[in-house]
């Protein structure tokens, strides 16, 4: 098992001929995801660089090829459209590359798209290691196991990933939640899922200054999984207030998204936090051991 | 993007929330022919993003023709002193002169995005014409708050309940509805982050006026309003946003900082990281710089050169963990900078894995230089040479 993803779920790309959208349709098509078509509007019945079906609408895509999850790539005045779109169509799992969507499009969207869970925007998707990626994770850092991992950034993700894999720390899925104020899947909805899911045993949050998304997270642990061993990390704790530094919602305002806010709930929670991300795989080797 | 108080007004008048009457200038002279048109008790207000324009002696009153001259002459005559949270000041080019207000009590109203319940949150407090933070921290249950559900949208009874359980002063109860039925308008109409009135005045013949208007507009969605263009021209982007956008990057990717140790990492979470390892290596950092994704050699060595050119620097870490961004690019980008470029050097600490490691390190092998293995590392040896 895994969360969100497995080898069977069928995927289509929006987007898919333009240029984002083909190279990292390529990669996830190497690694094993399976992806049964694409969704460019003028171009429905050509195929795309890979061989896959291009359809005008989410609609035909679905009705032909029976897809329930989405990867959107499409610049950011349309994300909000294509949101939309793959809803009424019947996708239940929609991952959001897109950076720089407007908020309050994204505010539209999850007030009215009951039934499809949305990943990002503004992320880099996720994975499921030796089954399936959705997104533009670098497949290369990981490695199938039991811990999962959520983040709300993307290279600091592969930073983490990369030193659980070679301390032997395989993953079960990894989900890269997104970096801007409003996203569609926070830590806690991650969590009730790694909570029900059998393959994972341990869980990684990479958390991030800004917001309360690790407070929330920290609260969730400490009523519902206190016996789960959970390391976390917050990144950005030397950053200063009232500037977000390349993330939109890594902001400090006030004293509202402090890391030491975060790192408080996390320990009151029974979470060991990492100073550094060189830390994380000793802290969890400490709660279970590594599946080398 | 935020707005100049004139701005932020701007929006309310369209809005239908009541302000004062009030003229924008630009010069002493144009404050004096104004007022001396218009006899009557006039407050003359600097147009700046800072906070804190009345200790700093930049709000000031006029009642003649002379007298606004004088208080402009004076307002414009010295920039904005610097402050805790905006180090370099502010010039002052414009003016706002308003209508004095007969002020009998002094309200809180805004709307933001709340992150937890992905809703717009309209708060309102008593405790007006203070900042609100310290009215959250001393005050916590005087602030009343209303979640929206945006597909309903906005109704007057939230209004209402707003007023009663914020007890505001019954002069407010019946416009208030109306102020955050305009204020909930403007949030949509124009994709605004934060819309906030401090104060909102209740004057002594019973009148309700936003007195101060703050308004954040989201930045990703200002293509939906081009006449806001002109706006953002008048705008100062602050120093560390302007250089950001000459180098090529996002104005949220570069910014400064004290220390000695230049960093460079793609990724924003991994930027961030890469400071906080210098710090952990007992260390300063110079600056942020998320060179952003999938960045080609052209890129980094714009990069190289804004960090070398703009902060005290004396060792540079550049951190790279590959996704898409392909290490032999950047490899080859810092081979490039080193080669073509007219900028002081420093020792430099490189750490690269991830797409394309091996070519990458290959390039850098071949200009004689070898990289470190882990973040840690490298920013032990980045510190350890800004010491040297």
């Amino acid at each position: 098992m895994s969360i969100f993803l497995d080898k069977n779920s069928k995927v289509i790309v929006q987007g898919i001929t333009g240029g984002e959208g083909s190279y990292h349709t390529g990669r996830m098509l190497d690694y094993g995801t399976n992806i049964v078509g694409g969704v460019t509007p003028g171009k429905g019945g050509q195929k795309s660089a890979h061989g896959l079906p291009v359809f005008n609408t989410v609609k035909e895509a679905v009705d032909a090829t029976g897809a329930t999850h989405t990867c959107i790539f499409v610049p950011p005045p349309f994300a909000a459209d294509a949101l939309f779109e793959a809803h009424a169509a019947g996708i239940t799992f929609a991952v959001c590359i897109t950076e720089g969507v407007p908020v309050h499009d994204v505010l539209k969207v999850v007030a009215a798209t009951p039934g499809m869970r949305i990943i990002g925007p503004n992320c880099p998707g996720l994975i499921s290691p030796g089954k399936s990626s959705i997104g533009i994770m670098p497949g290369h850092v990981f490695k199938e196991g039991n811990v999962g991992v959520i983040s709300r950034s993307g290279t600091l993700t592969y930073e983490v990933v990369d030193l659980l894999t070679r301390a032997g720390f395989g993953q079960s899925t990894a989900v890269g939640i997104g970096g801007d104020p409003i996203i569609g899947t926070t830590f806690v909805d991650c969590l009730r899922e790694f909570k029900n899911d059998p393959q994972t045993e341990a869980l990684v949050i990479c958390g991030e200054i800004g917001g309360s998304d690790e407070e929330d997270a920290a609260a969730f642990i400490k009523q519902h999984m206190r016996s789960v061993p959970i390391v976390a990390f917050i990144g950005g704790r030397n950053a200063p207030p009232g500037k977000s530094l390349g993330h939109a919602g890594a902001i400090i305002s006030g004293k509202f998204g402090t890391p030491q806010s975060k790192v408080d709930a996390f320990k009151a929670a029974g979470v060991p936090v990492a100073d550094r991300p060189s830390q994380i795989p000793g802290l969890l080797a400490q709660r279970m051991p590594a599946s080398v | 993007m935020n707005l100049m108080e004139y701005q932020g007004k701007e929006l309310f008048r369209r809005a239908g929330i009541p302000v004062p009457r009030s003229q924008h200038v630009t010069t002493p002279d144009e404050a004096a022919k104004f007022v001396g048109a218009n006899p009557g008790n006039w407050v003359v207000k600097a147009q700046v993003l800072m906070g804190g324009r009345g200790k700093a002696g930049k709000i000031q009153f006029a009642k003649t023709a002379d007298e606004a001259r004088a208080k402009a002459t004076d307002i414009m005559s010295s920039p904005m002193p610097p402050n805790r949270q905006n180090p370099h000041g502010e010039p002052i080019n414009s003016l706002l002169i308003e209508e004095t207000l007969p002020v009998a009590k002094e309200a809180y109203a805004a709307i933001a995005i709340d992150r937890t319940t992905k809703k717009p949150v309209i708060m309102v407090s008593a405790f007006g014409g203070m900042d609100i933070e310290e009215v959250a921290d001393k005050h916590p249950e005087s602030i009343a708050k209303a979640f929206v559900d945006v597909a309903g949208g906005y109704w007057p009874f939230i209004g209402r309940e707003l007023a009663f359980n914020a007890n505001l002063d019954k002069g407010y109860h019946k416009a208030l509805p109306s102020v955050l039925a305009g204020l909930y308008e403007l949030f949509f109409r124009y994709g605004a982050k934060l819309v906030e009135i401090n104060p909102l005045v209740l004057t002594e013949d019973g009148r309700v006026i936003a007195a101060d208007a703050k308004v954040e507009l989201d930045d990703d969605a200002l293509y939906k309003n081009p006449e806001f263009k002109e706006w953002q021209t008048t705008l100062p982007l602050d120093e560390d946003e302007t250089l950001a956008t000459k180098a090529g990057l996002g104005i949220r990717n570069f910014r400064r900082f004290d220390g000695t140790v230049g960093t460079m990492a793609n990724g924003a979470g991994l930027a961030m990281g890469t400071m906080d390892a210098v710090k952990n290596a007992g260390g300063m950092f110079a600056n942020f710089l998320d060179v952003g994704g999938g960045a080609d050699a052209e890129r980094v060595r714009n990069c190289y050169e804004l960090v070398m050119n703009n902060t005290n620097a004396k060792s540079f870490f550049i951190n790279i963990f590959g996704g898409i961004t392909r290490c032999d690019e950047v490899a080859k980008g810092i081979v490039e900078a080193l080669r073509t470029t007219t900028s002081r050097k420093v020792p430099l600490v490189i750490r690269l894995t991830g797409t394309n490691e091996e070519q990458g390190r290959r390039i850098l092998a071949d200009a004689g230089m070898t990289p470190v293995e882990t973040m840690d590392e490298g920013a032990a040896q980045a510190v350890k040479l800004a010491n040297a």
